[in-house]
């Protein structure tokens, strides 16, 4: 945007700015140092600390620079007598209730108060009378408090109402009595909570996780990136002793910006546990026996040449690195194995031909912000990619309607957003609906199943409100989320979006879920192509054809089949019943224990140097911050040594970078967005649009193993215990009351699970709430049940 | 959420308050009535209970945490239950001056609470130190709910407390 220049002195020295802008930024530009609290670059201005105070020729006082807009000719003076003066009597008055706690205070070495005080403070205080205490707050598991070290500087209050889109902190009382709290003692919900730990200039608010654990110039920072969402949060992880203490945000202004989700902040509690694989375990006629990793790898090489290449089936993590991913599908193959996939949580497979190269965004992470409306299907883009969502939220600031197609009322915190809740069975018919608003003639291409489903299909309000709304918007976008992807009709409901989206000129989005989705597609980590999306004349298995078919030999990595995969209690089964499963994993469980033959200790992310690659095709590399435990090794190292022992050629690399320029050679670095999904020839339609279908999401913090093992994350209220909830009518039909035990019935499976009543949830349909630490023993995340009524006597 | 979703704790005393406030701002911007419809909570129940004020919230489109903000600001909001009758005696400037802290000081005899303290008995409530109420030429001056009582002897404020039932 070209905006007006003017120019300006500051300490004499000449400097250009925009008209409009505020002093302080401007001086930041030009790294002139201007004191500040309550001044953020990401929030709205409060003016309310008076640390900024400067000298304006010609104005009678000091002015805040945070305050002060610049105009041409301005001669400002940051350091004169009258600027410090000012600087050190607010300095004075902030110091006057600041406990002096430093010694035992987390942000001690890292305050923006201490050094402040360092610059601008006296070594002896005027202030001898009593200071004033606060009580400290319980906001949860998160973080933690001690109130009276509060400056009001009101930052956090402004990231929950200006950024996270939920105003949970305020400041009540008045004047001495004013306090930051939540007035009534709750847990702070916002998935980005975290954030107010970085905000805050003082030690008030601090992470709880990591609360006393290190001083802060103890810990080495190593850059790293988040693997959990599609994002590819830029983190930086701070490290003691080979333990990652703290996660913190790397500012990248196109990605994360200043932020992180609390997912990405607080997983590193993961990396830490007890069950940590340290050693390879073999499975013998004894029992479980250590291994050497010689040893582990012969019986490996020796056991999988056993079976032929159709019987085996191999499946991976979709937050493993690019290298790690790479390696595993060029080995297998190098095997005539065929059987590949990381598409766990998928249930339609029908359109995989024409799917893009990788599933992105269709536009830049940065380009969000400038939609003015989105269409979400399938998609609770909150708990899914939460920093994702706080770019539409921004674009939801300045007026971009959301409109979103689900079973439940999802509350993303944007300021305009629609909920039309349909079953899940009925979706089909509600995008026909909406389609049948293109005018005839453009529907031509349609397969014919789908076009006689929208030749049939007659718009309601909702349809024709999404059509014009999306056909007026100008820039606009249509995102398919992670509970379309576990849609049994996901192929048809793709193959119609992709439709409107083309129609509608929005950008079309199919969101890849974890922090390298795109990646294991580019690397060709799939059954039907190879690196670089080159289908694959020999094509294999998908993952359920995999679980219900031929396999009798499993290669899991860096997966839990009873949490990871779409229907957990099939996978886990199959598992139990193959003849020889090997598992590449950070951690042995017990249910690992019980169906794996071989288990290979590997590194997590924070533990090898890794390549990701995010929603908008960006290729990230990150260095490791620490060591493995024990004998664990980085995976691709491990696959190395494991061709050795196969006597397969190709695999020479000595570094991980020489991975990386192997796959770059064959996908060259893909960053554009032809991926614009193919108009589908091949859909999947068949569902029974009478019954009562199910319909459930992975919780945010049960994402991936390291997220799932999180402790703190696990305290938060986005861990529920399971249950299943319906509106009132079907209840009433069912003949059951709230907080009764119901049989719900899929697949042959059963489980008895309490009610709970929500009015917004449409007939037909009951959602399952899952948990990150029980297994789904019904299977599928969108599937036909049956309810049934206990009968108590 | 919808005015049909609202929690049923509000009355329809302070549900028409309400719209009456609202009716006098532009509609985008109805927190301006958030002042009125506290009054009007604390003018039902005595004091402004946490459920009624997120039912506030939810009617007026605020986020709960600056309904509390607003009812925390004002000293003439109370939180806590509250004795039914409220004396607020002005120890402001010309108030003292005529005279005020006797008056306080005969308020705690008689009573037998201090500042800031209900009786045991739950009639009265003693507020603490309330600031200039505009009546300085009445000095000394306590407002008794929302009544003003100015030119106070010790003989006034004794015929106040006996009308009171
Ligand atoms: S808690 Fe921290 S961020 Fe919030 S107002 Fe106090 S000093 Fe500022
Ligand atoms: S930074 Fe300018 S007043 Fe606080
Ligand atoms: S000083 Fe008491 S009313 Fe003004």
């Amino acid at each position: 945007m070209p905006e007006e220049q003017i120019q300006l002195f500051i300490n004499d020295r000449e400097v250009h700015a925009s008209k409009g802008a505020m002093l302080i930024e401007v001086a930041d530009q030009h790294d002139i140092r201007i004191p500040r609290f309550c001044y953020h670059k990401k929030l709205s201005v409060a003016a309310n600390c008076r640390m900024c105070m400067v000298e304006v020729e010609k104005a009678p006082k000091a002015l805040p620079a945070c305050a002060t807009p610049v105009a041409e000719g301005m001669r400002v003076y940051t350091h004169s007598p009258a600027a410090l003066d000012a600087q050190k009597s607010t300095m004075e008055f902030l110091l006057i209730n600041h406990p002096l706690d430093c010694p035992v205070c987390d942000q001690g070495g890292e305050c923006e108060l201490q050094d402040t005080a360092m610059g601008y403070g006296e070594d002896v205080s005027r202030y001898t009378e009593r200071k004033r205490v606060v009580a400290d707050k319980e906001l949860g598991p998160l973080v933690s408090t001690d109130m009276t070290r509060c400056i009001h500087c009101t930052r956090c209050v402004r990231f929950g109402s200006e950024v996270a889109g939920i105003r949970e902190l305020g400041a009540t009382g008045r004047g001495e009595f004013m306090e930051i709290g939540t007035y009534v003692q709750r847990s702070l919900t916002s998935e980005l909570s975290g954030n107010v730990i970085d905000v805050c200039p003082v030690g008030a608010l601090n992470a709880k996780p990591s609360r006393m654990r290190a001083r802060s110039w103890e810990m080495l920072q190593c850059a790293g990136l988040s693997p959990h969402d599609a994002m590819g949060s830029n983190i930086y992880m701070h490290v003691l002793r080979n333990t990652v203490v703290r996660v913190v945000p790397r500012e990248n202004d196109e990605l994360n910006e200043t932020w992180i989700a609390d997912r990405d902040r607080f997983s590193y509690e993961g990396l830490h546990t007890p069950d940590r694989a340290t050693q390879p375990l073999v499975r013998t006629a004894r029992g479980w026996e250590s291994s050497s990793w010689q040893a582990s790898l012969d019986v490996l090489a020796r056991k999988i040449k056993q079976f032929s290449p159709e019987e085996v089936g191999v499946m991976a993590a979709a937050h493993s690195s690019l290298e790690e991913q790479y390696l595993l599908q060029k080995l297998f193959r190098c095997l005539g194995i065929q059987n590949i996939d990381h598409r766990v949580r998928q249930a339609d497979f029908t359109d995989q031909e024409y799917m893009p190269l990788f599933p992105n965004l269709g536009q830049s992470i940065e380009s969000l912000e400038h939609n003015n409306a989105v269409f979400l299907i399938g998609c609770d883009i909150r708990l899914e990619q939460p920093m994702l969502a706080h770019r539409i939220r921004k674009a939801s600031a300045r007026g971009c309607q959301v409109v979103a197609l689900n079973s439940r009322d999802f509350d993303f915190l944007f300021a305009a957003q629609v909920n039309w809740n349909q079953a899940p069975q009925a979706w089909l018919q509600a995008l026909s609906e909406i389609v049948k608003c293109i005018p005839d003639n453009e529907l031509r291409d349609l397969p014919h199943e789908l076009k006689e489903i929208v030749e049939q299909a007659s718009p309601s309000m909702y349809a024709r409100h999404i059509f014009e709304l999306l056909s007026q918007a100008g820039t606009c976008s249509v995102f398919l989320g992670a509970m379309l992807d576990s849609h049994p009709q996901a192929s048809a409901l793709r193959a119609l979006a992709a439709v409107l989206a083309r129609h509608t000129h929005a950008n079309f989005g199919l969101l890849p879920q974890a922090g390298n989705t795109a990646g294991a597609w580019l690397c060709g980590l799939l059954p039907h192509r190879l690196a670089g999306g080159v289908p694959n004349p020999d094509a294999g298995l998908d993952t359920t054809a995999m679980l219900a078919g031929p396999c009798k030999a499993f290669v899991l990595f860096n997966l839990e089949p009873e949490f990871d995969f779409a229907n957990a209690p099939s996978a886990l089964e199959a598992m139990q019943e193959a003849d020889f499963v090997v598992v590449f994993t950070p951690y042995v469980s017990e249910s690992m224990r019980s169906y794996a033959d071989v288990v290979l200790p590997i590194a997590t992310f924070a533990e090898m140097r890794g390549t990701y690659v995010n929603a908008e095709g960006r290729w990230q590399t990150a260095d490791k911050a620490i060591n493995p435990p024990g004998q664990a090794r980085p995976a691709w190292r491990i696959l190395r040594v494991l061709a050795d022992h196969l006597g397969l050629e190709g695999f020479t690399h000595e570094s991980s970078q020489q991975v990386l320029e192997e796959i770059k050679v064959q996908t060259g670095e893909t960053t554009g967005f032809e991926g614009r999904l193919h108009e589908s020839k091949m859909v999947q339609t068949q569902a029974d649009p009478e019954g009562i279908y199910r319909v459930s999401a992975t919780p945010m913090y049960a994402v991936d193993n390291v997220v799932r093992r999180a402790n703190s994350l696990q305290q938060t209220p986005y861990e529920r215990s399971p249950r299943v909830a319906m509106c009132e009518q079907l209840a009433r039909e069912l003949g059951v009351l709230e907080e009764d035990e119901v049989r719900i019935v899929q697949d042959g499976r059963a489980k008895v699970l309490k009610l709970e009543l929500d009015p917004a949830l449409p007939m037909n349909c009951v959602w399952v709430q899952k948990s990150s630490r029980q297994v789904d023993e019904l299977g599928n995340a969108i599937a036909p049940v049956e309810i049934q009524r206990l009968d108590h006597d | 959420m919808t005015p049909a979703d609202l929690p049923g704790t509000l009355s329809n005393y302070v549900r028409g308050e309400m719209d009456d406030w609202l009716s006098r701002y532009p509609v985008d911007q109805k927190q301006s009535a958030v002042l009125g419809a506290l009054r009007a909570l604390q003018h039902e129940d005595g004091y402004l209970k946490t459920e009624k004020m997120d039912a506030v919230a939810t009617y007026l489109d605020m986020p709960p945490i600056a309904v509390y903000e607003v009812a925390s600001f004002y000293s003439m909001f109370e939180l806590e239950p509250v004795g039914k009758h409220t004396l607020a005696v002005c120890t402001n400037l010309s108030c003292m001056l005529c005279g005020a802290d006797k008056i306080v000081e005969h308020l705690e005899h008689k009573l037998g609470i201090g500042l800031g303290e209900s009786t045991p008995d739950g009639k009265f409530f003693l507020k603490k130190e309330e600031e200039c109420l505009a009546a300085c030429c009445g000095a000394p001056m306590m407002q008794v709910n929302h009544d003003y009582e100015e030119n106070l002897t010790i003989e006034k404020v004794d015929r106040i407390l006996e009308g009171l039932d």
